[in-house]
């Protein structure tokens, strides 16, 4: 009998169909006159946004790890990147993308679509490099934006300015290249909802801290994912309003993600997508992943409450605040994005070290599971430094190598008996369900 | 009580019977490709030095890589569980655990009980394991045996820089092609391999007392590589690849209470 009660989620079917209307629209945008552009998760959406509602994007990392979950199309995509002589050990994600490109193959039908321009910003070194090889191969016009201005704890005016005055340099490029007008009100309706949806996505997580957690990380990345493909759309806004809704009514009725959930833990970096089981094989001890600093933080926006806790950051809306201008959006914007909290360790891992015990200690963790992801140099960077530093806490660790978007590099059998060894150690056994099954 | 522990390593599979905690039988044999069968004859083995029947065998527990194909074994545990067990029992005051065999090598910190509070294992990478040393001695043409002792003859050091075992092979050959004496390769090769081993070790902390177990404890030139690696003389019991196959045996009994 199990401990608690379970039920699906009742948008599950909405957000599979949000997913899909996104890529479609990109593939669809030019027969209806509209525009494409490619770029990463965290370039900054909301700016293109101002050409208007029918201009639509595909961001890169999502759609690498969409290739990556369909094993038999990207090992065809990796295999095409390596064919042009790019090294194994690049971003998996940036490989399987310039696969799906070389390949003239999209991943949901069809040819490849195009981009009219690549717009992008870069924090991790794969970033700049990825579109600026798209735009070249496409020979379609590319910007980027440098955001490598310092962790956030040390944002000062200047700093923010080297990034604002960027974004204002980005909106004149892009008049120039579409031969559109820019609506700064459609700018300011975009960073409205930015702000919302990725505010809304960190209050969802915060509701993973009940106990049974109503999320489980391997759900939960079918619902991040929205973030990472337009975080500045109404669209995805209202429906994690809607969701964070759901969350709070499986909250409150005790609904479970795992109905014997008896051990917490949480993962780190992206997870080796062709293998989600991993995540599966966890609730056979009743374990389960709560979550982890980079579902959180990848594009959930937080703020450190005055208790100290970890919570939603305050969107301007909230504050009451009014935008007005083009300059106050884009202020906003940037000062938004810069808190992002999977941007702080590119600076200094102890901060990620910091953000990381913060959830162990306010979602009440077990232990911690870290992917030394072969596939995202920009993500596993520093991850030992991290993984000593929780070890330090006195929080139980383990880690396993493999890649978000390379399944060669993963070793299904051995990362399986890591996990039984980490299941030893705190003194978790296979359920009897699990045994008997 | 009567328990049996079986370890089912990828080169060898070990077989221990345990009566009231002592030891009446043990018996190796080779994995080979039927490793389910090999199981089965390396425990007959056992229990026929025991001078027991495995029908009256109250808790068969296996450990080691194929630990899932053991299919006399009531239940498993993972290796890590198993080294450190068996070493709790063989050397009670050895906080940190190394255990290297043929393909894994793993760094386990303790408690008194044997009970695991850290852990590292090697990855995909057979640079700090027995399968190296091995496939290293067939390149110099000696024999295990001969390659452990004659590194202990070299008092130089050479440094490998290859992370991986087949560039550090031809590593290995460039010395032979300059007339590099084998004892100094030797030492180069355990001193390579023991870095590897440590590197991993020191990650989950190094305590006192320090015991080593696996096949490679069985190899002195490794020994020496890693007792000076690791600056510490690490503790050896007797018959070290037999350590994961008692920790699994006590568990055996453990379980059957």
């Amino acid at each position: 009998m199990a401990e608690y009660e379970t039920e699906p989620l009742k948008c599950w079917q909405k957000a599979k169909e949000l997913r899909l209307k996104y890529y479609k629209d990109y593939q669809d945008a030019r027969d209806k006159g509209g525009l494409r552009w490619t770029g990463g998760a965290w370039s900054f959406d909301a700016i293109p946004a101002g050409l208007g509602h029918d201009v639509h994007n595909i961001t890169g990392e999502p759609y690498g790890a969409s290739l990556a979950f369909d094993k038999k199309l990207s090992m065809e995509c990796l295999e095409a990147a390596e064919a042009k002589g790019w090294a194994r050990d690049l971003c998996s994600y940036m490989r399987n993308y310039w696969g799906s490109m070389y390949l003239e193959k999209f991943a949901f039908g069809g040819e490849y679509p195009e981009p009219d321009f690549c717009f992008q910003d870069h924090i991790c070194c794969s970033h700049a490099k990825w579109y600026q090889h798209v735009a070249e191969y496409k020979k379609v016009p590319y910007f980027c934006i440098d955001v490598s201005v310092g962790p956030y704890k040390d944002l000062d005016e200047s700093r923010l300015m080297f990034v604002v005055n960027q974004m204002h340099e980005s909106i004149e490029w892009l008049e120039k290249v579409t031969g559109r007008k820019y609506q700064d009100e459609l700018l300011i309706e975009a960073v409205e909802n930015e702000t919302r949806s990725t505010s809304a996505w960190a209050e969802i997580c915060c509701l993973n801290m009940a106990k049974p957690a109503p999320l489980d990380e391997k759900s939960m990345y079918s619902l991040y994912v929205h973030g990472t493909l337009a975080k500045h759309s109404k669209e995805i806004a209202d429906f994690y309003e809607e969701l964070r809704d759901e969350v709070k009514y499986r909250v409150d009725n005790n609904i479970a993600a795992v109905p014997d959930e008896r051990c917490r833990l949480m993962s780190d970096t992206q997870p080796p997508w062709g293998f989600l089981k991993v995540f599966r094989y966890l609730e056979k001890f009743g374990a389960i992943s709560i979550g982890s600093l980079y579902t959180f933080g990848l594009i959930g926006i937080w703020e450190t409450k005055p208790d100290g806790t970890w919570g939603p950051r305050t969107t301007p809306m909230q504050k009451g605040e009014t935008i007005t201008s083009r300059d106050q959006a884009l202020r906003i914007l940037a000062d938004w994005n810069l808190s992002k909290p999977e941007w702080q360790h590119f600076y200094d891992p102890n901060l990620k070290t910091e953000m990381m015990l913060q959830i162990v200690r306010q979602w009440q963790l077990d232990g911690v599971m870290l992917h030394l992801n072969r596939g995202c140099e920009g993500l596993s960077c520093g991850i030992m430094e991290n993984r000593l530093g929780i070890a330090e806490a006195g929080v139980p660790v383990m880690t396993f190598e493999g890649n978000m978007g390379d399944e060669r590099e993963f070793d299904e059998k051995r990362v399986m008996t890591r996990i039984d060894s980490f299941m030893e150690t705190l003194g978790m056994e296979m359920l009897e369900s699990s045994v008997s099954s | 009580m009567l328990t049996a522990g079986i370890d089912m390593g990828s080169k060898f599979i070990k077989t221990l019977v345990l009566k009231d905690g002592m030891v009446l039988g043990k018996a190796i044999v080779p994995t080979g490709f039927e490793p389910s069968a090999s199981a089965s004859k390396c425990l007959e083995q056992a229990a026929s030095e025991a001078e027991v029947d495995i029908s009256s065998i109250d808790h068969i527990t296996s450990t080691g890589a194929g630990r899932k194909a053991a299919s006399e074994a009531n239940t498993d545990i993972t290796d890590v569980g198993a080294a450190a067990k068996g070493v709790a029992e063989l050397i009670p005051e050895a906080r940190t655990v190394i255990d290297v065999g043929a393909e894994d090598g793993r760094g386990i910190k303790t408690e008194a009980d044997g009970k695991v509070v850290d852990f590292a294992v090697n990855e995909k990478c057979a640079a700090g394991a027995g399968a190296f040393a091995e496939a290293m001695s067939r390149a110099l043409e000696v024999t295990l045996e001969e390659f452990g002792n004659l590194s202990l003859k070299s008092d130089k050091t050479i440094p490998m820089n290859a992370q991986c075992a087949v560039f550090a092979e031809s590593e290995v050959v460039s010395l032979v092609h300059a007339k590099t004496p084998k004892e100094d390769i030797a030492r180069a090769v355990h001193d390579a391999i023991a870095s590897r081993v440590v590197s991993m070790v020191r990650r989950v902390g190094i305590n006192e007392s320090v015991a080593l177990v696996g096949g490679l404890s069985h190899n002195p030139g490794f020994v020496d590589a890693i007792n000076r690696g690791l600056e510490t003389q690490v503790v050896i019991p007797d018959n070290p690849e037999f350590v994961g196959a008692l920790g699994a045996a006590i568990v055996a009994g453990e379980r059957n209470k």
